[in-house]
């Protein structure tokens, strides 16, 4: 049971919910840029939500199902076809032996995850299939994926061969704005910034540069001022802390941070928002809207609440 | 160093980590307490922890709201009822020896190619290079904290007659076992990489190996000790 990368696209990796434990030792839990989205299409296949999915950037590759496969489109449009017939995102398709997915335009978001039912079989390296880029190791062969590389799957019943039907409720389809103001809590070195840049922060909006990547997302808007040129040693940091830079320019920390920064971290975006966040590119834009800890842990809750559900309705029509 | 320790402070880090900050300087205490902390959740972990990170004088705490909320309904909040636990384990985590383990003893090489800044940071020190290379092989470092890269060790404190900024334009490729300076600090780069240390010297020494579990060869607290290495 395999999939085939017919063509190569400009970043495809193998990522799943990242790699935990290891921070301590200077090793980032990478995985997905938008977990929600690779959650989702997990869940929908009935398999475990940390299943390792690839997570794919336009260009995209052209992939070929070599035997069939129940499988899942979540994240970015990418206007993606099987065998030259349109696939929605957010639905469990069937893709025949020999099929041939292709991606033909990208219409939104940035980054697409494919997930098969059963799995991609991936050694897993420090508990996670993620590919960690920098260090060369995890997901397949530590590297992103090229073109005759092949993937095996685990094979699963093949049951009622196609389409299950069913339909996610919208709230869990989440609107990939170009421009999202997504919510976020102070940062611990929020109070270094004058009163008027506090303000600034929430009512400027800021575009994210060209120059972004997995690592981070440079903010390009007026630069903010501190209070005072207060030096800060390293310290932890996170997927979705906004970091100033010396000269007041913000960025972003994505997926593939690393663990410890030494710049002032003005504050944490909400994790319900960080996937709105990990679909921008290059020209999209952003603006911050504050909320408290409470708020922002409330948001967190109630969105595991509907994934649970959403497992327990899944669980109940495709038995494993 | 022997400055007053402050009440440690502690901060959100959105809704899925908080910080507790035992100061805003390097110094040895405060890195100590931070280990303590750190010792005091690898032996009382508790539902909806994910992992803890030490840094020089915080120690950051990830954990899982939903999971920490379902277990502790009294609190408001997963941000108060891990407050609450760190409070615990500030009072009972006080004091604890730290065992004075050897040095690791890391060999560099200092020639030219290995250590293309040697010259600079002589210069701008009004010093030979064999005296920096003397400096800076007669004292023991501690390691701070790991970051930056897998394995890249924060060590510290670099004698001050041997200090350098930063580079100013970061150097692409850093070759892996360079050793840098940076301040008053001195760091290894485990792989290759990005940086912008000052680059004294090169080790074959072996900080980080994938195929290994823990992969990362030097923990927080550890000691070492460079020396000049055999040609």
């Amino acid at each position: 049971m395999s999939i085939l990368i017919q063509k190569a696209g400009i970043l495809t990796t193998v990522q799943d919910l990242g790699r935990h434990g290891y921070r301590r030792f200077g090793i980032n839990p990478n995985g997905a840029m938008d977990r929600h989205a690779l959650r989702v299409a997990n869940i929908l296949l009935g398999n475990d939500e940390n299943t390792a999915g690839l997570e794919i950037h336009y260009p995209a590759p052209e992939i070929v199902f070599e035997e069939p496969a129940f499988f899942a489109l979540a994240g970015a449009d990418f206007s993606a076809a099987l065998d030259g017939r349109p696939v929605e995102n957010w639905h469990v398709g069937f893709a025949p032996g020999n099929s041939i997915l292709t991606f033909r335009k990208k219409i939104s978001g940035n980054r697409l995850y494919l997930a098969v039912r059963g799995g991609f079989r991936i050694d897993r390296w420090l508990g996670s299939a993620s590919t960690n880029l920098r260090a060369g190791a995890g997901g397949f062969e530590g590297r992103r994926l090229a073109a005759g590389d092949r993937l095996f799957f685990n094979r699963t019943t093949m049951d009622g061969k196609k389409d299950p039907g069913y339909r996610l409720s919208s709230s869990l389809i989440p609107f990939y704005s170009s421009f999202p103001t997504v919510r976020i809590v102070a940062g611990p070195e929020f109070e270094w910034l004058t009163e008027e840049s506090r303000i600034d922060f929430t009512e400027q909006n800021y575009a994210i540069s060209l120059n972004s990547d997995r690592m981070g997302f440079r903010l390009e808007g007026p630069p903010l001022t501190a209070r005072e040129r207060t030096q800060m040693v390293s310290s932890a940091v996170d997927f979705g802390t906004v970091q100033m830079l010396p000269d007041g320019r913000l960025i972003v920390l994505m997926a593939d941070h690393q663990t410890t920064g030494g710049y002032p971290r003005i504050g944490q975006i909400a994790s319900v928002d960080r996937p709105l966040v990990a679909q921008l590119g290059g020209n999209d834009k952003i603006a911050f809207h504050p909320i408290t800890v409470a708020a922002a842990e409330d948001l967190a809750v109630r969105r595991r609440i509907d994934l649970n559900r959403l497992r327990s309705a899944v669980g109940f029509r495709f038995p494993a | 160093m022997s400055e007053p320790l402050s009440e440690p402070v502690i901060f959100p880090l959105g809704d899925g980590a908080l910080t507790v900050e035992f100061g805003r300087r390097i110094a040895v205490a405060a890195n100590d307490r931070v280990l303590d902390l750190f010792d005091y959740f690898e032996r009382n972990s508790f539902r909806g922890l994910i992992e803890t990170v030490p840094a020089f004088c915080t120690l950051t705490i990830f954990y899982d709201a939903f999971e920490v909320r379902s277990r502790n309904p009294r609190y408001p909040t997963a941000f108060e009822a891990v407050r609450a636990l760190v409070a615990e384990g500030l009072e009972k985590s006080t004091e604890t020896a730290r065992p004075e383990t050897p040095p690791v003893e890391i060999p560099v090489a200092f020639d030219e190619e290995s250590g293309p800044d040697l010259d600079y940071v002589a210069a701008i020190n009004d010093l030979a290079r064999e005296d920096v290379i003397e400096i800076f092989t007669s004292r023991v470092y501690r390691v701070f904290m790991l970051g930056f890269l897998p394995g890249f060790p924060y060590l510290g404190e670099l004698d001050e007659r041997i200090a350098a900024p930063r580079r100013s334009v970061p150097r692409l490729v850093v070759p892996r076992g360079s050793v840098g300076i940076a301040g008053r600090q001195t760091g290894i780069y485990p792989i290759e990489s990005p940086g912008g240390w000052q680059l004294v010297g090169r080790t074959d020494f072996r900080l980080f190996d994938p195929a290994k579990n823990p992969p990362c060869t030097l923990r927080p607290g550890d000691r070492i000790r460079f020396t000049v290495a055999m040609k």
